[in-house]
């Protein structure tokens, strides 16, 4: 296995990945063509370019998931009301059926593009593209998705935003990230959600909660929020307002932002000398290394 | 559920391959799936039968190579291999590990039989 990333790229099977060597034959005289790269490449591909269109209006991209009724709306409710007169928020909501969410946030007066994806379980960047052909994203400085409420699919879909933001409620397990770790590894920052139950709800452990999550190599922060009692709101206010900060400031720099964990492996398998010339396509993702979404 | 959309985008790709090569058709398609991809590769190999039905990869079959889940440990350097949900450092416990593999979701190869086989 390659020491550099741990694909299985060997010094054995490596010319079979450059230059003419991609193509060879297979015993039975067939075609045996050597791609590695990621599966979700179509999607990957629409969503670089929706993370380009939404830079190029400097507007921060959100992507909220969790389960069904963790409280994703009550949070965008309160949070576009606390925002008002600081920041033009602007919302795609993902839904399966209905417009009542975004019947909700448009109510708090700003710019809502509502998805719904009729039986599919999760947001794509093709969907999100669409949406964004709705949006008028000028002066807009963050946007936030609301991802259709399911703790598995849409951790896989890169959709072009900058960052993941997950909420865990309190009425849920408090083993939600041990049973679901894909959606719970993915988080730039996880929202324990409607906090004011605690009095109430005594089999929610919030340390156990955390444990869980931190035994995913997770070291991003973790907050606790009552959207309905404003109970934390400010700790998450102060992450948004700095995330956009740093986020504004990569931007000057030419860079972007990036969730940290990415939905594919293109981002081990695209990078490193001794892989150059694997795949066809004439644009740059760039590389970046684990749990480093500082990365242009 | 949705394997079904992830295999639509992996023919899609396997499609712009065989056009490329002018390739008659797909016989084998090869993955390889780490447990934190998220996507379960039986589940894709039953989304699979369905959605090549009517492509250039109609009979082909589908492969997938099942990668372990590997992490480094940020304090102490060991390597070693963990479940999918404690991706903890066997030797010292620490959760600060650095993940090596387990998370790939990808498109190793394909076989293509080629027009030019014919003559």
């Amino acid at each position: 296995m390659c020491e550099t990333c741990g694909c299985t790229i060997t010094p054995g099977n490596q010319h079979l990945v450059q230059g003419e060597g991609r193509l060879a034959r297979t015993a039975d005289g067939k075609a045996a063509i050597t791609v590695l790269q990621s599966l979700l490449h179509e999607n990957d591909h629409q969503a670089e370019h929706n993370r380009e269109h939404l830079d190029g209006y400097g507007t921060l991209a959100i992507n909220l998931m969790s389960s069904p009724g963790s409280g994703k709306t009550s949070l965008l409710e309160a949070t576009i009301e606390a925002l008002q007169g600081s920041f033009k928020v602007a919302v795609i909501e993902g839904d399966l059926e209905t417009e009542n969410d975004a019947v909700r946030v448009r109510a708090k007066g700003v710019p809502v593009v509502q998805i719904t994806t009729g039986s599919a379980c999760h947001l794509d960047a093709h969907l999100v593209h669409d949406a964004l052909h709705h949006l008028e994203l000028d002066g807009v400085d963050i946007l936030f998705i609301e991802n259709v409420g399911n703790l598995v699919c849409p951790a896989s879909f890169d959709l072009g935003h900058h960052l993941n933001v997950t909420l865990l409620s309190v009425t849920e397990g408090d083993d939600k990230p041990a049973k679901y770790p894909v959606m719970f590894r993915a988080a730039d920052l996880l929202l324990l959600s409607k906090v004011d139950l605690l009095a109430v709800l005594d089999d929610f452990d919030p340390a156990a909660a955390e444990e869980h999550f931190r035994h995913l190599a997770n070291p991003v922060p973790v907050l606790r929020v009552s959207a309905r009692k404003g109970e934390g709101m400010e700790a998450w206010l102060h992450w948004l307002r700095q995330t956009l900060m740093v986020h504004r400031a990569r931007l000057r720099q030419g860079a972007t932002s990036r969730p940290a964990v990415q939905s594919d492996g293109a981002r081990v398998h695209e990078q490193g000398p001794a892989h150059h010339g694997r795949h066809d396509h004439d644009h740059d993702h760039g590389g970046h290394p684990h749990h480093d979404y500082h990365h242009g | 559920m949705h394997e079904f959309s992830v295999c639509h985008d992996l023919l899609r790709q396997v499609e712009d391959l065989a056009r490329a090569h002018n390739a008659r058709a797909v016989s084998a398609i090869h993955l390889q799936i780490g447990p934190l991809s998220g996507i379960e590769a039986t589940l894709l190999e039953q989304a699979f039968t369905v959605a090549r039905a009517g492509t250039v990869a109609a009979a082909a079959v589908l492969a997938t190579e099942a990668l372990p889940i590997r992490v480094r440990c940020q304090s102490c350097g060991a390597v070693g291999e963990v479940a999918v949900n404690r991706l903890v450092c066997g030797a010292c416990g620490d959760w600060h590990t650095e993940l090596l593999s387990g998370d790939e979701l990808l498109l190793a190869s394909v076989e293509l039989e080629l027009e030019e086989d014919d003559v």
